[in-house]
């Protein structure tokens, strides 16, 4: 049967189920295939905490979106098109995200009573008229896949559970992606277990054919490959390329690259990453707890490591002492922070931006450290080459600040060419030369001296330290000059990173200011409403300490600045703090990105409605 | 190779070569000065390249250590010293890395990097000052004062059960437990050169008198008098002898230790037990670990154990080397196309 191909523009797709139905597989599958369809993406990866949370309950439900378009898009998509609820659970708890008409395929072999009564349902949505407005499409997922994986001895369980596999198949014919990736994919992942394989592919292909036979869907549709620079690409998360740009940096600055790390959601997939590229000399260690991670990494940048930890606010905390030691002791190293829920253990698997304090000021005494921010999932690459180059050329901590959303986000990454990553210069003290542990070069920097160099034998440690001899020192005016001398030496960092550059006029009514993971949403945003006749500007900030030189100019040239974040505040306290003017503050702390069309109505109700 | 290297080469350090020119801070009289005496005497002759040796410490008076060495060191924070120390090993397996630290910053806020460092066999050499108490905090119990020890936080008497430091590292499977006293130079000499020639975690207890907080804390086992009769030699293939005649033995009987007397006749040395430190069965050093605790037993000087395993900074070492002659050296361009890739013209 010949169906018609409609050409949409962008769609955006949420797959729900239980979290041991393998939502994030099928939806991490379903992104490769439309990457390699040549769409722009963006995905939103948005799961429990629990890893198999009670089966059909409402607190279990795990969900994957994805964005995907013919254009350049920001972001996984303020509310879904499509929504595939693999059982009453995940249809409740998604209902309200979706857009007015969108359409919802349900895998109505899960709809019996039991689940219904699960995700408390008085009576079945399916037969009521609740679900009134929508295009409701009914499958008998499970079903149509047991009688798939009929022939094949394997138990009841495990052909049920290849029921993903179906509705990826079902969704793959739906919108023309190819499915070979993921044919591919399951060969390499289930080789070993030739009937879990067969099964795999067999409940995928029965989807596939199923879109094509039924008369459920009298059109399939088609999005046209997106007009992107030229170039090769790949699809990648912000942990990747976090964990990539410091295997860069590493053969850059040609320095052996140390992780410490002790595991924490969401930051532990760069040290898996990471664990896995042992032919570049990479050295991971998984410590005991977080402080012997990053003392460990204090340990191996002392030693001449490019040196890293990598964790999340509950886990930067518990390193607060070692960095304000990394400070004292001005050794160059990178602390990640993948941002969560907080306070406490608060939201584990969701996206929060409330650790900009604590990176720009959470230590004893005065302790100044850089502080750096990705914007989207692939910038995580180019934000961990800046941070290594700025720890080495200053002998400082950087803290480089990601969250939830960039780290398990993925998008397409523009792969760079190796020759175009510059080179990281670092110079170790040689035997011979004139060495004073605590002499200072024209960027401030202290000399970097290597145990096992003849010669240069000295001591360092978190005491207070003589200029230049770096004697244990109590002397009150030394105090004050050395307590001087670290902050200068951070300050100086201002004349070595790039202007704070505006999107749109340079001089208005309002500038957006944003940082970190809300580029997408506030990109998206101004767009939008720049179409409609606002003029609207945007700015976003990637070196949060110290700020850019020219970012007080830059604010004091817009009547109005608005700064949109996921905390209560914390950019517009620094802000207000250090240039002395008034801002807006735009604040959602709800664990998920903001949605564009909310920053959107705060535009709108600052400016007005349009005359 | 020209005579002027080999001239080099050859010049023999002393001990005044591994002394900073930095003033001692402890108190007049303190254990330290002997232990750090020691160290000093001893690095020469450990045929280890002065540049190599790096000394760590955290935080209280013996992690003050690294600043009087003449070598590479780092004074970090309480605790911690274990932990920064594993990262210089991992980063450069080269380096001979010593960590000084006491009964407090290695067993209590670093307890828990002791026991993984232990396990991990990190090849690091570990001197702990125990003078059970908190000196640079001045004068608190610590997690090896004895029970019902009244100091200042404990006015009524302690309530906490002590650890046992060399049965703790025995417990996580160190690979070298010894256990030697500031006021025994020689001796302290010989468990410095022994750890210093082990490969792995060396762990070496040593009894140190805090003169001002917990003064006399070991004078059963220091003093003339009184040694003989309180403390044991730990001597591979050599029977456990004690008492100022060697009349006393430990013999084992099953599991329990009892200790005999060699004067009546009724035991001979050839009923004493013989120790074997190279045992890789830890029952038998468990036993002597806990005789500090028993009644009537003298306290064990000497190695405890001493067995081989492979490092984690020599595995991690060797991971490393295996995966490239598989792989091949990294390649960047190599790592960022892996995965599925499309272009765009």
């Amino acid at each position: 049967m010949e169906k018609d191909v409609q050409i949409l523009e962008d769609v955006t797709i949420r797959f729900a189920g239980d979290s041991g139905d393998g939502m994030q597989l099928t939806g991490s599958q379903f992104t490769n295939s439309t990457a390699l369809a040549g769409n722009d993406l963006s995905t939103l990866p948005d799961y429990p905490a629990e890893i198999r949370a009670p089966a059909g309950t409402l607190y279990g439900v795990s969900g994957f979106q994805l964005h995907f378009s013919n254009s350049d898009i920001q972001t996984p998509g303020d509310s879904p098109d499509v929504l595939v609820a693999m059982n009453p659970a995940a249809l409740k708890v998604n209902l309200k995200d979706l857009k007015k008409n969108a359409t919802i395929i349900v895998n109505t072999s899960a709809f019996d009573a039991k689940n219904l009564k699960l995700a408390h349902y008085d009576s079945n949505p399916l037969e009521d008229d609740s679900l009134e407005g929508y295009e409701v499409v009914q499958v008998p997922l499970t079903q149509m896949t047991m009688t798939a994986l009929e022939s094949l001895s394997i138990s009841i369980k495990e052909k049920e559970r290849c029921k993903n596999f179906f509705a990826l198949g079902l969704m793959y014919w739906l919108y023309s992606r190819p499915i070979e990736a993921t044919l591919e994919w399951i060969d390499e992942k289930f080789g070993k277990l030739p009937l879990i394989q067969e099964a795999n592919k067999k409940a995928l292909m029965a989807g596939y054919y199923f879109g094509e036979n039924t008369e459920l869907f009298t059109s399939r549709f088609h999005i046209e490959r997106a007009k992107l620079p030229e170039g090769t690409y790949r699809n990648i998360s912000g942990n990747e390329a976090t964990a990539y740009g410091f295997i860069a940096a590493s053969v850059k600055s040609k320095l052996p690259l140390f992780l410490g790390s002790y595991p924490i959601t969401p930051a532990s997939d760069i040290l898996h990453e990471l664990s896995r590229h042992r032919n570049f000399g990479v050295k991971t260690f998984q410590a005991e707890d977080e402080i012997a991670a990053v003392a460990a990494t204090i340990g191996a940048a002392y030693a001449g490591s490019l040196a890293i930890t990598t964790t999340s606010g509950p886990g930067l905390a518990l390193k607060t002492e070692a960095v304000g030691l990394a400070v004292m002791t001005e050794l160059p190293m990178v602390i990640v922070n993948v941002q969560r829920g907080g306070p406490s253990t608060g939201l584990p698997t969701k996206t929060e931006q409330a650790d900009l304090l604590q990176a720009v000021h959470g230590r004893n005494g005065e302790a100044p450290v850089c502080v750096l921010a990705a914007a989207t999932p692939a910038d995580c690459f180019d934000v961990a080459i800046e941070a290594s180059r700025i720890a080495i050329k200053y002998m400082t901590p950087v803290i480089m600040l990601t969250d939830g959303y960039l780290g398990n986000g993925s998008e397409p990454w523009l792969v760079p060419p190796v020759d175009s990553i510059p080179e990281i210069p670092v110079h170790f003290v040689a035997e011979g030369e004139e060495f004073h542990p605590y002499s200072r070069d024209e960027n401030l920097s202290r000399p970097w001296a290597k145990p096992g160099t003849p010669g240069l034998e000295h001591r360092i440690g978190g005491l207070e330290k003589a200029h230049i001899t770096g004697h244990v020192n109590y002397d009150p005016d030394n105090h004050h000059f050395m307590i001087n001398m670290r902050q200068n030496k951070i300050n100086k960092i201002q004349q070595d990173i790039p202007d704070l550059e505006v999107r749109g006029d340079q001089k208005g009514d309002l500038l957006v200011l944003g940082w970190g993971g809300t580029f997408g949403a506030i990109t998206e945003a101004v767009t939008k409403v720049t179409k409609t006749g606002y003029n609207v500007s945007q700015a976003h900030l990637k070196h949060m300490c110290p700020f850019p030189k020219n970012t007080a100019e830059v604010l004091k040239n817009f009547k109005k600045v608005l700064i949109p974040e996921i905390n209560l505040g914390q950019l517009a306290k620094l802000i207000k703090m250090e240039f002395l003017i008034d801002v807006e503050s735009f604040n959602r702390v709800r664990g998920l990105p903001f949605k564009s069309s909310d920053i959107e109505a705060r535009i709108i109700e600052i400016l007005g409605e349009q005359k | 190779m020209s005579d002027k290297t080999s001239v080099i080469e050859t010049k023999k350090l002393t001990a005044k070569d591994f002394s900073s020119q930095q003033d001692v801070r402890w108190c007049p009289g303190c254990g330290d000065y002997s232990i750090l005496a020691q160290m000093q005497r001893t690095s020469p002759d450990l045929g280890i390249p002065k540049e190599k040796f790096v000394w760590v410490s955290g935080i209280g008076c013996s992690s003050r250590f690294p600043y009087y060495m003449d070598t590479y060191g780092f004074h970090g924070i309480h605790g911690r010293a274990l932990a920064i120390a594993s990262g210089v090993k991992i980063a450069n397996p080269d380096l001979s890395v010593w960590v000084a630290t006491g009964d407090g910053d290695c067993l209590s806020i670093g307890g828990n990097h002791f026991i993984h460092t232990c396990r991990r066999n990190m090849d690091i050499k570990i001197l702990l000052f125990n003078n059970r108490i908190y000196g640079l905090t001045k004068g608190q119990y610590s997690p090896t004062s004895e029970k019902g020890k009244k100091t200042k936080s404990t006015p009524f008497g302690s309530i906490d059960y002590p650890f046992n430091p060399p049965a703790v590292a025995i417990g996580v499977d160190a690979t070298f437990v010894a256990r030697s006293v500031d006021r025994d130079p020689k001796h302290l000499q010989a468990m410095m050169q022994r750890a210093a020639k082990h490969t792995g975690t060396a762990f070496i207890e040593i009894f140190q008198n805090c003169n001002i907080f917990n003064d006399g804390a070991f004078f059963d086992l220091t003093e003339k008098d009184r040694k003989a009769d309180n403390v044991v030699m730990m001597e591979h293939g050599k029977p456990l002898l004690f008492g100022k005649e060697n009349d006393k033995a430990i013999i084992l009987d099953g599991l329990t230790p009892k200790v005999v007397s060699l004067a009546d006749g009724k035991y001979s040395v050839n009923d004493a037990w013989v120790h074997d430190e190279f045992d890789r069965n830890p029952a038998r050093a468990h036993i002597l670990s806990h005789f500090t605790e028993m009644e009537g037993f003298p306290v064990p000087f000497g190695v405890f154990r001493q067995i081989e395993k492979s490092t984690y900074d020599g595995d991690t070492h060797d991971q490393i080397e295996s995966f490239i002659k598989v792989k091949g050296q990294g390649d960047l361009n190599k790592l960022f196309m892996s995965g599925n890739t499309w272009t765009i013209e």
